[in-house]
């Protein structure tokens, strides 16, 4: 109760300094909107129901992206991790890739798809799938190789082994691997929707890039609030209870 | 059949090593693990490996576990020869090699999961009787991480227990505990030793444990790692590590144990 109350408390304390800086003229309202008209902006765009739309485009570009991303990583992580020569190919690729900010993917994607879905699909993916195959492939070959061979005199073998000890034990690094894979998919889409219209949905990013063409600060602002408040939900509802189970089970920082 | 039927219905199995060789080629050129290593065991004896570290004693263990496959001669566990791990070998590790994404009776039911036939129910009644014989019922649903050292190796005990195996390979499973823990254990393990009678080849380098706890102890000399002699131990059990009757075969076999280290050293 006290932790809420305190987090409370800050948040308010954040919006009357705001509101303070405002109404005391140290730069002009269009740059530095009232909280009320921010607060405005965001009460009409839900009841015109035009915020709830993009959110729910954004999301659905981002989950569909995501999921085929960790589709696709975690048997490729698999993968190279069994074997060399995939390492020495398609996991040096990865390292590669990975270190590529994501958002050099957009470029790539709009020439290769024009302005449609399948380019947001394409930037997400490439966001998400390199994280998941590299924090896979060092999971994978963190696990103590005495657990194999405990599993193997009980009776244990091939497909059981990878799925009931290997994956299993490689689960602290194939979990931030994909919130790592989660907020580099996150960013790129953003990227992706403020550089491009795309005609068949008009998602947070695009909002947030009418905001500044029409010099609506408080829209920008308003979107601005709203992404935070996602990213912060996202951790809080996917990651969070991972996380505090593998704590709890592993022993690990207490948290 | 219920557990403790089931527990009797088999016999401990006999084992044959047969002129074992084994090396490892690494980087560094091949190492003689083991040469010509021949033992048999009988049917629920318990046998001590001894000798110092890097003497193959451990290599032995993964042969007759079948983790491993020997580079010539032979290993067969009642007249059948070890191709593969299998449930009626079970083995036992210096650190515990419990899984921790599990807890306690979830790392007891794993090995019971493969057995074929057994439903959840049973899988979950057997786990709890093998948690029990080993203390630990209370801590059915404890973390790994939350166990003691000691605590953590009579999991592993029951988890070995737990399919029922013929044969137990303990790879000096009470080497990294502190004395008490470790003479707790002995009692435990010799206890269980004779309820059960399964055979058991238990690895050590510490020469009075050996002694509390073998049939016969085999004393081990390493580069390139052979047997090099045997000791019978006739003592009645349960036996206490601190007794003079054991100091004295100690002392016996510690002997042999520096006359051995003296020779290798001697012909480097
Ligand atoms: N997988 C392996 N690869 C290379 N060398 C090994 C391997 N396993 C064991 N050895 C070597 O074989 C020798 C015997 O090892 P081990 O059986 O573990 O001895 P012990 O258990 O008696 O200490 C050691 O010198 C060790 O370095
Ligand atoms: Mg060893």
């Amino acid at each position: 109760m006290k932790r809420y109350l305190t987090i409370f408390c800050f948040f308010a304390l954040l919006i009357t300094a705001w509101q303070w800086a405002y109404a005391q003229k140290f730069w002009s309202p269009v740059l530095v909107p009232s909280p009320e008209s921010v607060g405005r902006y965001l009460w009409e765009a839900a009841l015109d129901g035009s915020l709830a739309e993009a959110t729910l485009v954004t999301l659905k570009r981002l989950l569909a992206g995501y999921f085929i991303g960790i589709c696709v990583g975690l048997p490729v992580g698999l993968l190279t991790a069994r074997f060399r020569f995939l390492q020495d190919t398609l996991g040096l690729l990865a390292l590669g890739l990975q270190g590529l900010p994501s958002v050099c993917w957009v470029p790539l994607a709009l020439l290769w798809f024009g302005q449609t879905e399948a380019a947001m699909l394409f930037v997400v993916v490439m966001g998400t799938v390199w994280s998941v195959v590299l924090a896979t492939e060092t999971g994978v070959r963190n696990v103590n190789p005495l657990y194999v061979r405990a599993a193997r005199t009980m009776g244990s073998r091939w497909l059981h082994i990878w799925l009931y000890v290997i994956m299993p034990a490689s689960l602290p690094f194939i979990v931030s691997g994909m919130k790592q894979g989660w907020a580099f998919a996150w960013r790129s889409l953003m990227a992706a929707e403020i550089f491009v219209t795309i005609l068949t949905g008009f998602g947070l990013g695009h909002l947030l890039h009418y905001g500044r063409e029409l010099h609506a600060m408080e829209q920008v602002i308003g979107i601005m609030f709203v992404l935070v408040l996602l990213g912060l939900l996202a951790d809080k509802l996917l990651f969070s209870p991972w996380e505090k189970w593998l704590h709890h089970r592993w022993g690990t920082n207490k948290a | 059949m219920t557990i403790q039927e089931e527990t009797t219905a088999l016999a401990p199995a006999k084992l044959a090593i047969d002129r074992v060789s084994k090396s490892f080629t690494t980087g560094r050129g091949t190492l003689q693990a083991l040469e010509q290593v021949s033992l048999k065991v009988a049917e629920g004896e318990f046998v001590c490996l001894l000798g110092p570290s890097g003497c193959g004693k451990s290599t032995l263990l993964n042969l007759v576990a079948g983790l491993e496959m020997p580079d010539t001669g032979s290993v067969t566990a009642d007249g059948r020869a070890v191709r593969h791990p299998g449930r009626e070998r079970m083995m036992m590790f210096q650190e515990s090699a419990l899984f921790p994404w599990l807890d306690t009776i979830g790392n007891v039911m794993f090995a019971l999961k493969l057995k074929p036939g057994l439903k959840r129910a049973e899988r979950h009644e057997a786990a709890r009787y093998y948690l029990k014989l080993v203390g630990l019922e209370k801590f059915m649903h404890s973390n790994i991480h939350e166990l003691s050292g000691g605590m953590k190796q009579r999991v592993a005990l029951a988890r070995a227990l737990a399919p029922n195996p013929r044969v137990l390979l303990m790879d000096e499973p009470f080497a990294a505990l502190d004395a008490m823990t470790r003479e707790q254990l002995y009692g435990d393990l010799q206890r269980i030793w004779e309820q059960r009678h399964v055979t058991i080849l238990f690895v050590t380098h510490n020469v009075r444990e050996a002694v509390s706890l073998g049939d016969r102890v085999v004393l081990f000399s390493p580069h390139p790692g052979r047997i090099c002699e045997e000791f019978k131990i006739n003592l009645p059990r349960p036996r206490d590590i601190n007794s003079v009757d054991v100091a004295g075969y100690a002392t016996r076999i510690t002997k042999a144990l520096k006359g051995m280290l003296q020779a290798e050293g001697a012909t480097p």
